[in-house]
């Protein structure tokens, strides 16, 4: 399977995504405004807290296709983050400690992270000043090629937390949102986790997976869904893992593609809309995270970077990074932030109300 | 009346019932709601059993609802599956079974 942006499809066109999320439904009516929406429960405009999460999208590049992906990632994405920008993240993370502002956890990202070829030494860097390190890793990429095999031996000698999607603990389920095989990858990948100590009690090594739904409806109470996931796991397959992250698909992207093209993207946004949660609504993830782009710009999350939204009232680029200016900065909404507001919330670390 | 006794967009209707009896359908929806709560059952063990009565009964709200509901709380297609079979086996032993009421007839009046 080719990206959207391979496939020249419109979708790859943020601005184009922008207007479907904004068109008037089929009878002529448009959807609350998320803007009004937060405006009547007293969170417009919505302020940052307390940044806690600097996530780093290390590049687009991946060994696998989902077709949910909003970050259109795919082996034929070929934009990752060059050793100066990651430099200029260290050098950022370095001022802000300085400053009396210290940002204790690193998020990575991609794509797939641990393809971009400077990822290693980025994570030695962190590590070395005593950041707590999460990487997001797509389980098969451990197995996509032997040098990859030892990832998690590096993981483990740099403490960091591993944070790795499965949608579900069928294949059918799983294969059919990321592609054929993976599901049968993920569990070899997730063994071999373990085997190292990865979600073993009193390891002190953080697995976490993350679910999130395989088509067009929202996911359950995230205590039920961990309970099915650990026993189906360890019945299965004698896996264990610490915690599951159950995360809301956002109406972007390759999602939005499959929202449209099934029929689904009206009835996705009415639940979407329909379930707004106040208090999921405080506690969006936007407002204690920063997100840097392959290039360096800085966004208010990981989709707000997929819809080329950059931060408004704040320097947007690494370089000029200001823990003090990004703190008085409005965060930037649009109509896909009802994904993260929706029932039991939505964020990169699960579900918030 | 519409042109069909089926429209899918009545589903989310369903609490209008108390538009012509408040008191009863508050009572119901109170009990309904309690019902589906995680008790000794599991929510998604509920779902399934819902889901499973929904086929029995052939309510095509319920098996929308219900298919949704499942997915939502983790159910997979197998189990969901399973379910329906449940179902089956019960609607068709049910059948099966009256057949002793049968035999006993037939024997009762024949040589």
């Amino acid at each position: 399977m080719k990206s959207l942006k391979r496939q020249e499809h419109k979708f790859s066109d943020s601005f184009i995504q922008l207007e479907v999320l904004q068109a008037p439904r089929p009878g002529g009516e448009n959807f609350h405004r998320f803007e009004d929406k937060l405006d009547t429960i007293g969170l417009f405009p919505l302020r940052p807290t307390q940044l806690e999460i600097f996530q780093v999208n290390v590049g687009k590049m991946c060994n696998q296709t989902c077709k949910h992906c909003h970050v259109d990632a795919g082996p034929d994405r070929k934009e990752i983050m060059t050793p100066e920008t990651m430099q200029q993240c260290l050098d950022a993370l370095d001022g802000a400690d300085a400053a009396g502002y210290p940002v204790k956890t690193i998020d990575l990202t991609g794509g797939a992270p641990e393809m971009n070829p400077d990822f290693r030494w980025f994570v030695q860097e962190l590590h070395k000043r005593g950041k707590h390190v999460m990487v997001r890793c797509n389980l098969t990429i451990i197995l996509a090629n032997p040098k990859y095999h030892d990832l998690p031996q590096f993981f483990k000698a740099h403490g960091v937390e591993v944070v790795s999607s499965l949608p579900h603990f069928s294949a059918r389920r799983t294969d059919a949102q990321r592609g054929d095989g993976v599901f049968e990858k993920s569990i070899k990948a997730l063994q071999m986790l373990n085997a190292v100590g990865y979600g073993q009690e009193g390891s002190g090594l953080q697995l976490h997976l993350v679910y999130n739904p395989s088509g067009a409806f929202l996911p359950g109470s995230q205590v039920s869904l961990e309970k099915e996931f650990k026993q189906q796991l360890k019945r299965q397959y004698n896996i264990d893992f610490n915690s599951l992250f159950v995360i809301t698909n956002l109406p972007i992207s390759r999602f939005l593609d499959y929202l449209v093209q099934s029929g689904n993207y009206e009835g996705y946004m009415e639940k979407l809309v329909n379930s707004f949660n106040p208090a999921a609504a405080a506690n969006v993830m936007c407002r204690n995270t920063i997100s840097v782009g392959w290039d360096g710009q800085l966004y208010d999350c990981d989709f707000n970077q997929m819809l080329d939204l950059t931060v408004a009232g704040a320097p947007s680029h690494i370089k000029d990074f200001s823990v003090e200016q990004l703190s008085q900065r409005e965060i930037v909404l649009n109509q896909h932030c009802y994904g993260c507001t929706a029932g039991a919330g939505s964020s990169c670390g699960g579900q918030t109300a | 009346m519409e042109k069909t006794y089926y429209n899918p967009a009545d589903l989310a209707k369903f609490g209008n019932i108390a538009e012509f009896s408040p008191d009863l359908a508050k009572k119901f929806f109170d009990y309904y709601g309690d019902v589906f709560k995680e008790g000794e059952l599991s929510e998604r063990e509920k779902s399934l059993i819902a889901l499973a009565v929904a086929h029995a009964i052939q309510c095509p709200y319920c098996i929308d609802a219900y298919t949704t509901d499942g997915l939502e709380k983790g159910a997979s297609e197998g189990q969901m599956m399973e379910a329906i079979h449940v179902a089956a086996a019960i609607r068709g032993g049910a059948s099966l079974v009256h057949g002793v009421q049968m035999m006993n007839k037939v024997k009762e009046i024949t040589m």
